[in-house]
């Protein structure tokens, strides 16, 4: 866990005070809503269809136990009692009242959690690999340089004014979980043939009306220059990023239409301009933040201890094993991702009850920590072997153990028409159909890996061109309809969805997703050619034959 | 941003003028007595241009009161029933379409 200091708690206790007061003012007529609406945006606060949506900021998907409960406490004190957890490792709650909401961050704030920047123009919310700084095979933890660019990009006055929203994440490991492909800035650390640890820097990526996956425009940047780096890449970006056309306003646009050869050689100008800056990281700071990533003392524990030998016996506990216990780089412990997906339910909802639940396992079983992943599931990061047994009957008695991680039944969707003002059409009961279609456990596994990511619109918060299978809810005379893609993904080998075939209504969602599976299992070269494997050796059109041909 | 006011009003049917309530966000109506309500039933229908555009002008002088002030469609029955005359403003007026809770809990 990170320990905020002293600058951190007054720099939020001053932002609550301020928005409380402007709350006062909005309420009492002083601002109007035009005025106001920058500055409730800036604290994550938006208006939804029957009410205001309050977003709050999960740096890096890290959560102690006394964060989580206190997400919990927001959740039933001025909500009605559940939180969605985002693709962006957020948290939103989606019935706050406008004059409650500076309780609320005050309560938040307490335990140094906030909102600022997860709405507006400006650099949003550091996303990282939910399993950072437990994962084998790490060049480092990665939240350490997520860190360092949190306190510098935190209320940093060029950066608030952005011709659009600006999002970064970062990977420390081979295998991407943080998507950084499709996020306007993504760092991939490793290091050189030196030995030096620094970042491979991609831009332009982002999804939307106008998807692009991120190009490489420095395959090493010193880690000492990573602040100057990414500030010469933002100078650039807010000298020449289209101010005058929302649509064609984030940088991606930018990098496609100058090159991304061209945008590098422009960064590289604009970097060797700075020279040595105040930006350029010491030693002694990178190590100061690094010092406060504290971890749990790890005891010396057996790989295969005998509680876990004896439950092996258990097929239910097997499976759930199977799909959601994943190696941890100290033998003896596990990292243990926690399904938010139950059957029927809507994807990444926690209720207040279960997250008390969970911060509760959290300080039993994983030294009171929890993670959020960006699939919207919860992880819990440290948990010994030997309690993996106990912790999965106490996550079942919750509802968190559903053994689909991974799984067909394991599917992003954003909030859609249910509570989104933008939305075309509805994501979350097509999720919750499609979860009870694919329900039956043996046929999730024989299926095997498949990412379904449900957008209700065209800005694709649900990631719908990356999923394996992409939904797209699109409006046609009033009715709701659906585009289907096949073959993305959001991985190191990341690429978007193509189009199947034409749009479909609401009702007939599920059975064509059914069809495509099926196609799929008759198309497959062996069983463990992964669907979007499949799609890749062979295209849309053996799909796109099957699933429509009687349609 | 265009205020709402300077937009083309173009209405095809019977509608009414809704937006979000400033202290809490909750759906509210314009009724038929210079005010809000939350209840559709109590929403002043329009059914041309010139009255539509008379009753968002009104309903946008609430700055204090409401957010967001927009023309929808709504359908009449019997030539009372008032009833949301597409998905959006029928999930608005009655709630999401899903189980609230995660169904296991
Ligand atoms: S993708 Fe569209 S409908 Fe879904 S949450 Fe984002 S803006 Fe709303």
């Amino acid at each position: 866990m990170y320990a905020y200091d002293e600058l951190d708690r007054t720099l939020l206790n001053e932002r609550v005070a301020e928005f409380r007061d402007q709350v006062k003012r909005r309420l009492s007529g002083e601002l109007t809503e035009d005025e106001f609406k920058m500055l409730r945006l800036q604290n994550g606060v938006y208006l939804q269809l029957h009410a205001y949506m309050f977003r709050v900021a999960i740096p890096y998907g890290t959560l102690s136990s006394k964060q989580l409960r206190r997400l919990a406490h927001i959740a039933r004190k001025y909500d009605r009692g559940y939180g969605h957890f985002t693709t962006r490792q957020n948290i939103q709650y989606n019935w706050i009242k406008l004059a409650e909401l500076p309780d609320a961050l005050a309560d938040l704030a307490e335990v140094g959690i906030h909102s600022m920047q997860t709405s507006g123009n400006n650099t949003r919310n550091v996303t990282s690999d939910q399993w950072a700084g437990v994962v084998p095979g790490e060049v480092e933890d990665p939240r350490i340089w997520s860190e360092i660019l949190r306190q510098y990009t935190t209320l940093h006055p060029e950066f608030s004014f952005l011709p659009r929203k600006f999002k970064f994440a970062i990977t420390a490991s081979a295998h991407d979980r943080a998507a950084i492909k499709i996020h306007d800035i993504g760092l991939r650390l490793h290091r050189n043939a030196q030995g030096e640890v620094g970042f491979e820097v991609l831009v332009g990526g982002g999804l939307g009306r106008t998807p692009f996956i991120a190009k490489t425009i420095n395959p090493f940047v010193h880690g000492r220059d990573l602040l100057s780096y990414v500030e010469a890449i933002l100078r650039v970006y807010n000298r020449y990023g289209r101010r005058d056309n929302i649509y064609k306003a984030r940088i991606k646009i930018l990098v496609h239409e100058l090159g991304s050869e061209k945008f590098a050689a422009e960064v590289d100008k604009e970097w060797r301009a700075m020279g040595e800056t105040a930006l350029t990281l010491d030693d002694g700071v990178i190590e100061e933040i690094r010092s406060r990533f504290t971890y749990p003392a790890y005891e010396k524990l057996p790989h295969m201890p005998e509680e876990l030998k004896k439950a092996a016996a258990d097929p239910l506990f097997e499976r759930w094993r199977r799909n959601s216990v994943f190696t941890h780089k100290v033998q003896g412990y596990a990292i243990v991702t926690v399904s938010l997906k139950p059957v029927g339910a809507p994807p990444g909802d926690a209720t207040a009850e279960q997250m008390d639940a969970l911060a509760d396992l959290a300080d039993k079983y994983s030294f009171g920590e929890i993670r959020v992943g960006h699939e919207q599931n919860l992880a819990l990061p440290h948990v010994p072997k030997r309690d993996l047994p106990a912790l999965w009957k106490a996550l079942d008695e919750i509802g968190l153990a559903t053994p689909n991680v991974n799984l067909v039944s394991d599917i992003i969707a954003c909030p859609g028409l249910d509570y989104c003002s933008l939305a075309n059409a509805r994501s979350i009961p097509i999720a919750q159909e499609l979860t009870r279609r694919f329900a039956n456990p043996d046929t999730a596994e024989l299926i095997g890996r498949l990412h379904i990511n449900i957008s209700g619109c065209i800005n694709a918060c649900g990631h719908h061109h990356v999923g394996h299978i992409g939904i797209l809810g699109v409006e046609k005379n009033g009715e709701e309809f659906y585009q289907i893609t096949i073959g993305g993904r959001a991985d190191e080998n990341a690429e978007l969805g193509m189009l199947i075939g034409p749009a479909v209504p609401f009702g007939e969602v599920a059975d064509v997703i059914e069809d495509v599976v099926e196609a799929y299992l008759a198309l497959r070269e062996r069983p463990d050619e992964l669907f979007v494997d499949t799609v890749k050796r062979l295209g849309v059109q053996p799909f796109k034959e099957r699933v429509y041909a009687t349609r | 941003m265009t205020s709402p006011l300077e937009q083309k009003i173009r209405i095809t049917g019977p509608s009414i003028v809704t937006a979000n309530r400033t202290a809490d966000g909750a759906v509210i109506y314009r009724n038929r007595t210079n005010g809000w309500s939350t209840d559709l039933s109590h929403a002043a229908v329009v059914r041309n241009a010139d009255d539509a555009r008379a009753l968002l002008a009104e309903a946008a002088a609430d700055d204090v009161g409401a957010v967001g002030a927009y023309i929808a469609p709504v359908s009449v029955k019997d030539g009372e029933t008032i009833k949301p005359g597409n998905l959006r403003e029928h999930i608005r007026q009655r709630g999401v379409t899903i189980d609230l809770l995660p169904v296991s809990a």
